[in-house]
């Protein structure tokens, strides 16, 4: 009854602006004015010129008021690099921004339509034409090769002693596997996928013995990071925003992105004065029904030693899953024993499960 | 009836009394209104069938912004039509959400403001304006509609299938659009989208090659390609990139269909999913990434170009001024047009790809915002020192170069690799694009929708109603999508459903409720314009000939043309078209087919020698007459 109401609302009021269209029209007819010209016209050059001035005062008021709302605060190295190349971008853009968006309303506020007036015949004036495109060439110019240096830099090669860490996203989360001691990621393989090895680890080869998986993207602040990402099924994107670092994660390939880290959580937590900051990595390529819950989160520790204390107390995923020893040809399997650091009181037991499933 | 009578006798102020103003209909219904060849008739269809899509595209966003706004609104109320689309808490379904979002994109992208735009303005000004009786084949151009018609009935169908359309965002991404297993869109959804856009490119090209071929050979006599409306170098620019760009797009589709359908791998490699390991292998899904965007990117321009070529002559005609730097917007133009094709990269940064490619991206396009940067301060300059005439039409191509603007100085931002690191697939892109291509090319549509509807319909849109519109829709528009940008430098990604799984982006419920609201409101302005448009088709005010004093062919026919527009010869053409306020002149313009010997109060020197060209010419000294007998 109520929607019956609500609709036959609309409906009265439609058609009763219907009328006043219909009579405004009408009255209209019978004044029999014969301008070419609206009356209207001034109006809509009034109307730019509040616009103009409205939404510059808006623009700038919001971009001032809020600042810190819209402003994420950065943690890289590179990060503060491109954070400088968008603000010197912002403020050349915004200069010419607000130059031609006044030039541009002030013109059809000053030169709205008066009778009797005759508009300038003014086709073409090369001085003007070169002055405008010479000119803001020169300052793309000037803002690309800044632009490009950083760009450079950010994807050249990794140092040798960077932390080397895997992240591989799925439908719909994340996964980050560690090198163990060698720092050495050992190989994978998709089809060797299974329930418990996720990673697809190609047991064979023994930089995959000590690697270890982890929930939690662990990194060390003020040591560079070299992230290896690959994706299982579709396509995913990492995404961490106070880094800003971004790199998409695809399936049958490896794409790598380095950075370094500069305020660790703890920092973050005093600079931002919220003791429950966590860092967070997000997906930003659509990859279905949980594309907007890929949260994985992200802990930077204090200092590299601490870093390092927090890898050692990692347990190899062999060690986890001592059953794969099976997959570790015969030969090798005492030392992957060793590698995985499976405590000797367990190896007998576990040597002799793995006899008993392979036989 | 009696109503439109008195209306011509009051509201036609030149005493255009055609005697010969008859309809040239001969077949019967369906064929001079369902499969016609006349090029107008099927301008028409386009138009109609592209702002049926405008609506459906409209209400998807507005639908999807509804989540976005209101996050915790209970939308049980849209069950009679989302029916199993809402959970059962009144929340549109998150996968239906990413299908809303798709299917607004791809709708609006190529339905719109491809086939609308330029299958609209193309068709029905192409041989208008260079003086032609109908496209060079009006056969082929009736079938580019029937196929673009069929495109959309399948489009179409599939918004209702129980899979839902396809999902994986408008840029149809492999592994995800490749794989039934990975969402539920990807299954029949998908089949029917890749149909449907495969014979949209169909329609595409059948239109396109005939654009280029009538511009090329169907000029009036005179009409030199220096004497062509912007307009029509626009049109003609567009069909240029379209040939070239779309026929990519239709491989990758193919490619994908081989790979969804019959167990390729150009896309596919080395995935699980579901369970199991796939055995596709040495594929890559960035070769289609590479694929799509050698259409996408030049597909930006397919839906600017026209719209700024309508621009174009708007904006002069209502400032009673010649286009500042003719020939400078047509070199613009031919070099987006060229750079448009060396620029895809710039949307693939963060794939992977060699960083020396990027740079080189990085590079070309940056150098793509010169000539568009010409463009903006010619309109501008165009307006100086005018005197400016504010129709419906010319409010819009106004609000279009103000989106230009906004939308493209975001572009320097985005192009630039290391900065688009951080800004990539996040709401300042979202800001970006939706400005610079979708407002300004949706505005361009709109004016050109005032600016010609007296000749495509011999009525007059109601002006009131167009200010109206206006004024909604321009304040709506940068209410929509201003507040995204601070979004996007937030790091907020697009196409996310919700934003509560994530501490970083808990803020801004208060700006995406502003947007959402704007949203609704801009898309409800749009039914005055329906109003005004379906109100006026039927009872508007008759047209004056030339209702906005304009220079160009088009307004030289009678107030509805048949097919075959002029009922005698063909007008010549002797000038350019932008001879307004010309010094000396008796009025503030004279038309293009009004020789020099007729003016010679306002010749200029060289012009004055063409004079004799004219004369010694018998032929076009005779055709001159004719056409001012049209004209008079």
């Amino acid at each position: 009854m109520l929607t019956f109401i609500i609709v036959l609302g609309i409906v009265l009021v439609l058609a009763i602006l219907y009328f006043i269209f219909r009579i405004g029209n009408l009255v209209e007819l019978v004044k029999e004015k014969d301008e070419d010209i609206s009356s209207s016209n001034s109006v809509h050059a009034y109307l730019f010129m509040l616009f103009m001035i409205a939404g510059l005062v808006g623009f700038f008021w919001y971009s001032y008021a809020h600042f810190d709302s819209y402003n994420l605060p950065v943690a890289s190295e590179h990060g503060e690099v491109t954070d400088y190349l968008f603000w010197v971008t912002m403020a050349v853009t915004v200069v010419a921004f607000v130059l031609i968006f006044i030039v541009m309303f002030w013109f059809t506020f000053k030169y709205r339509y008066e009778k009797g007036r005759k508009a300038a015949f003014f086709a073409d004036d090369h001085k003007l034409e070169i002055a405008w495109t010479v000119i803001p060439a020169i300052v793309l110019a000037l803002l690309i090769f800044s632009g490009l240096r950083a760009w450079n830099d950010i994807t050249g090669e990794a140092s040798k002693d960077a932390a080397v860490i895997e992240v591989i996203g799925q439908q719909f989360f994340w996964t980050a596997r560690y090198p163990g001691k060698d720092n050495l990621l050992g190989k994978h393989n998709y089809k060797m996928i299974d329930a418990s090895n996720e990673f697809g680890l190609d047991l064979s080869e023994e930089n995959t013995w000590d690697d270890f998986k982890s929930m939690e993207l662990h990194l060390p602040k003020g040591k560079e990071v070299k992230l290896v990402i690959r994706a299982k099924d579709v396509l995913h994107i990492v995404f961490l925003p106070h880094f800003r670092v971004k790199m998409d994660a695809v399936p049958g390939m490896h794409t790598t992105f380095k950075f370094t880290v500069t305020k660790s959580t703890a920092d973050m937590r005093s600079e931002t004065g919220n003791p429950n900051f966590n860092y967070e990595m997000a997906c930003t390529e659509i990859c279905g029904r949980n594309h907007f819950a890929m949260r994985f989160p992200v802990f930077v520790h204090d200092t590299v030693e601490d870093y390092e204390n927090w890898l050692k107390s990692q347990e190899a995923w062999l060690k986890q899953n001592p059953d794969y020893l099976k997959y570790v040809p015969a030969e090798k399997r005492e030392a992957a024993i060793v590698k995985a650091g499976i405590p000797a009181d367990s190896q007998e037991a576990i040597q002799a499960a793995v006899t008993v499933t392979l036989n | 009836m009696a109503t439109i009578d008195i209306h011509s006798q009051t509201a036609t102020p030149h005493h255009d009394d055609h005697a010969h103003e008859h309809d040239h209909h001969h077949g019967n219904f369906w064929t001079n209104y369902i499969f016609s060849e006349d090029h107008k008739v099927i301008a028409k269809q386009f138009l109609i069938t592209g702002m049926a899509w405008a609506l459906i595209g409209g209400t998807l966003s507005v639908l999807f912004r509804l989540q976005l706004g209101f996050p915790d609104a209970d939308l049980s109320w849209l069950k009679p039509v989302l029916g199993g689309w809402l959970t059962p808490e009144g929340k549109i379904d998150p996968e239906f959400f990413l299908a809303l979002v798709t299917m607004h994109g791809t709708i609006m992208v190529f339905f719109v403001l491809t086939a609308g735009l330029s299958g609209t303005f193309s068709n029905f000004l192409i041989p208008l304006q260079i003086g032609a009786r109908d496209m060079a084949s009006g056969f082929m151009n009736m079938l580019s509609y029937w196929f673009f018609f069929l495109s959309s009935v399948i489009m179409f169908i599939s918004l209702f299938i129980s899979t839902g359309p396809a999902s994986g965002g408008w840029v149809i991404y492999p592994p995800l659009s490749a794989l039934p297993q990975a969402m539920q869109g990807s299954g029949l959804g998908m089949t029917l989208w890749l149909v449907a856009m495969a014979i949209f490119i169909a329609s595409s090209l059948l239109g396109s090659i005939n654009y280029i071929s009538t511009v090329i050979n169907m000029r009036t006599q005179g009409m030199s390609f220096t004497k062509l409306p912007l307009t029509i170098w626009a049109f003609f620019f567009t069909a240029i990139i379209g040939i070239l760009s779309f026929p990519v797009l239709f491989a990758a589709a193919l490619l994908l269909i081989f790979d969804r359908s019959f167990g390729t791998s150009f896309y596919l490699s080395d995935i699980y999913i579901g369970g199991e390991a796939l055995p596709n292998q040495g594929g890559s899904p960035i070769l289609f990434q590479h694929l799509f965007w050698f259409l996408g990117h030049p597909e930006v321009y397919i839906v600017l170009l026209p719209a700024l070529g309508i621009t174009s002559e708007i904006i002069a005609t209502n400032s009673r001024k010649p286009i500042f730097g003719y020939k400078a917007m047509v070199g613009s133009m031919l070099f987006i047009a060229i750079l448009s094709f060396v620029v895809w990269a710039h949307h693939m940064f963060v794939t992977g790809m060699n960083p020396f490619l990027g740079s080189i991206f990085t590079l070309l396009t940056l150098i793509i915002a010169v000539p568009s940067a010409v463009k903006i301060f010619n309109y501008v300059t165009t307006l100086w020192k005018g005197n400016i005439r504010f129709t419906s039409a010319m409010l819009f191509s106004i609000g279009l170069v103000s989106f230009f603007l906004t939308g493209g100085i975001t572009g320097i931002f985005l192009g630039n690799s290391a900065i688009d690191i951080q800004l990539h697939d996040t709401y300042f892109v979202v800001a970006h694009f939706h400005l610079v291509m979708g407002s300004a090319s949706f505005f361009g549509m709109v004016a050109g929708v005032y600016h010609w509807f007296p000749k495509m319909f011999g009525r007059m849109m109601d002006e009131r109603l167009g200010y109206i519109h206006f004024w909604l829709t321009f304040v709506g528009v940068y209410m929509v999508f201003f507040p995204m940008h601070y979004i996007g430098i937030a790091g907020f990604p697009r196409r996310y459903y919700s934003w509560t799984d994530f501490q970083v982006f808990e803020g801004f419920a208060d700006l995406n409720m502003l947007v959402s609201t704007a949203a609704i409101f801009t898309l409800c302005a749009q039914f005055i314009f329906l109003f005004n448009f379906i109100y006026s088709v039927f009872r508007g005010k008759v047209a004056p000939a030339n209702p906005w004093g304009s220079t160009t062919l088009e307004w030289t026919t009678p107030r509805n043309p048949g097919h075959g527009n002029w009922p005698g010869e063909i007008p010549a053409v002797y000038r350019w078209p932008y001879d307004y306020s010309k010094p000396g002149a008796k009025e503030d313009f004279i038309p293009q087919h009004i020789p020099y010997s007729e003016t010679p109060e306002s010749n200029l020197p060289h012009e004055n020698e063409l004079i004799k060209l004219e004369l010694n010419n018998g032929s076009i000294n005779i055709e001159g007459k004719e056409g001012k007998d049209d004209k008079h």
